[in-house]
């Protein structure tokens, strides 16, 4: 049973001379985590922001269990790179503030709001003022606000860009812990091949002029590191440095070919 | 410890109160050491009667005149009477220009069609100096107290207004699609994401417009009132009462910078996130 579906999608900005994506087809159901993984250009945010509802496809057709998306809607959470707090509120009403717009009563929506800060290893930065935590606390935060709302589906625009090497793999292991017992179906898009090797159950390659799917990849990284198997073990295994090296390759390859194209 | 912290401890500390000490007054120390050196030039000169009284009265004086006019009064009423009629007119000023500006500065900001309609309205009027329109105003609706209201409302709503347009219009679009992906209807982003982005802004507003507003009530009062520190003021000078005209100043000047003291003390207490980080 596919959840989200995307039938045949382009994109275009008004006034572009080419579209940004262009015949886009993909589907993502329950237990899967997608990572759409491109160099800058590819239209990967693009792609997100369609999921999202921000922006509307110029062909094609975006579906949610079979009702069409159009605009963005709390059943399709999101969870930026960065800025997206807001800082006149404490880390508590942050979380709980999907719940504070429908209407729910605050005791509710503050309980699922601390349910969900101990989920991302958060309880008791409550009453914490957002400019006081750390990158990696803040995206915690972000995630935690996307989760309290009980979306169908998470949506990720380059969560971890911003964060230092160590925060980021943290970040990595704590959204595969989340996603295996939230089981939310997890759209993420990010440039760090590693990054994508070792989180995705699905994983595709973007290439630009214009943005299309140049390779599907099914994977079972994040999956092993969700049973229990260590983060360094999985990441050195020779079948994760092949993957890396073979994504790695292929977008180099991709590159090439639009420069060549661009000569 | 590590030789980092050696060398820290060491090298650094031995000069660090060398040139302490050479700058060990405070920015704020020198500003009111200024203001001293000021009044005792004021004092010396006329002490020294090297300036007739009729001039410049000494600040004996002055403070002297200040406990009459608290005490007695001044043209039928006392100090804090002519104060309270500044401070009444400012005031209800200020109110209306709030609950007006706030809202036209958001549609400004939110919507085409407002910004079309109030932008030129406002951008018109602006750079008049209000008591270049006073006299229509006194033409139109009296000398009474509405027009000396209805001057200073003018006066602060445009800053306010275009302060508010400008806060909407820079609101983190990041920000705004959070909340629209958590559900937030067009009311909820302007009460829980446009609101408070843009309250940094409006209080600069508030802090310009009343700093507009003030000066020019006092200047209005000089022209056409019966009451009013800048009545006073202008009365007294008509009769050459310099004390009293020295006096009036310096409560202006005092209520001016009052005013600006305690905006900038609740810009800190309710934007306190504002230049934290991002």
């Amino acid at each position: 049973m596919a959840l989200l579906k995307l039938e045949r999608i382009s994109a275009q900005y008004p006034g572009a001379a080419e579209p940004v994506l262009a015949d886009i087809s993909l589907s993502l159901g329950p237990r899967q985590l997608l990572v759409a993984l491109g160099p800058s250009g590819s239209g990967k945010t693009s792609l997100l922001n369609l999921i999202a509802g921000f922006v509307a496809p110029s062909a094609g057709e975006i579906s949610l269990d079979g009702v069409a998306v159009k605009g963005p809607s709390a059943e399709r959470g999101v969870v930026f790179q960065d800025d997206a707090l807001l800082p006149w509120q404490d880390v508590l009403t942050n979380v709980a503030f999907g719940l504070q717009l429908a209407g729910v009563p605050r005791a509710q929506r503050e309980a699922k709001a601390r349910e969900m800060l101990a989920l991302v290893d958060l309880a008791g930065f409550d009453q914490r003022q957002i400019w006081q935590l750390s990158g990696g606390q803040k995206q915690r935060v972000g995630l935690a606000r996307a989760l309290a709302a009980d979306p169908r589906l998470l949506l990720m625009d380059e969560p971890f860009g911003a964060l230092d090497a160590f925060t980021r793999e943290q970040m990595q292991e704590l959204l595969l812990q989340v996603w295996q017992r939230t089981a939310k179906p997890v759209f993420l898009i990010t440039h760090d091949i590693e990054e994508a090797v070792f989180l995705a159950t699905d994983l595709i390659l973007l290439a630009p002029h214009p943005g299309h799917i140049a390779e599907r990849l099914q994977l079972d990284f994040g999956r092993r590191y969700a049973a229990g198997e260590s983060a360094r073990a999985i990441k050195s295994d020779p079948r994760f440095i092949d993957t890396r090296e073979h994504v790695l390759a292929s977008v180099f390859s991709q590159r090439g070919v639009s420069r060549e194209q661009h000569a | 410890m590590n030789s980092y912290e050696l060398t820290h401890d060491n090298a650094p500390r031995a000069k660090a109160p060398a040139v302490q000490r050479r700058w060990s007054l405070s920015t704020r120390a020198i500003s009111v050491l200024t203001m001293l050196v000021i009044l005792g030039a004021w004092w010396l000169v006329t002490a020294q009667a090297l300036i007739e009284p009729l001039f410049l009265p000494p600040p004996s004086a002055v403070l002297e005149k200040a406990w009459l006019l608290m005490t007695k009064g001044y043209m039928d009423s006392t100090l804090w009477q002519h104060l309270g009629a500044s401070l009444q007119r400012i005031g209800l000023a200020l109110l209306f220009a709030v609950l007006t500006a706030i809202p036209v500065g958001i549609a400004i900001g939110h919507n085409r069609i407002a910004r079309g309609i109030f932008d030129p309205l406002i951008e018109f009027y602006r750079p008049i100096p209000p008591l270049a329109y006073l006299p229509l105003i006194v033409i139109w609706c009296g000398i009474g107290e509405f027009s000396k209201v209805l001057l200073i409302y003018l006066a602060i709503f445009a800053p306010i207004a275009i302060a508010t347009a400008t806060g909407v219009r820079t609101v983190d679009q990041t920000k705004l699609r959070a909340a629209q992906s958590l559900g937030a209807t067009r009311w909820q982003l302007i009460r829980h994401v446009i609101l408070p982005s843009a309250l940094p802004d409006i209080l600069t507003g508030v802090r310009i417009g009343l700093g507009v507003g003030w000066s020019t009530l006092v200047a209005a009062e000089l022209i056409a009132a019966t009451s009013g520190l800048g009545f006073m003021v202008q009365s007294a000078a008509q009769f050459l009462v310099t004390d009293v005209v020295v006096l009036g100043i310096l409560v202006i000047a005092v209520i001016a910078f009052a005013m600006e003291m305690g905006l900038r003390a609740l810009q800190r207490r309710l934007v306190p996130w504002h230049g934290q980080s991002h």
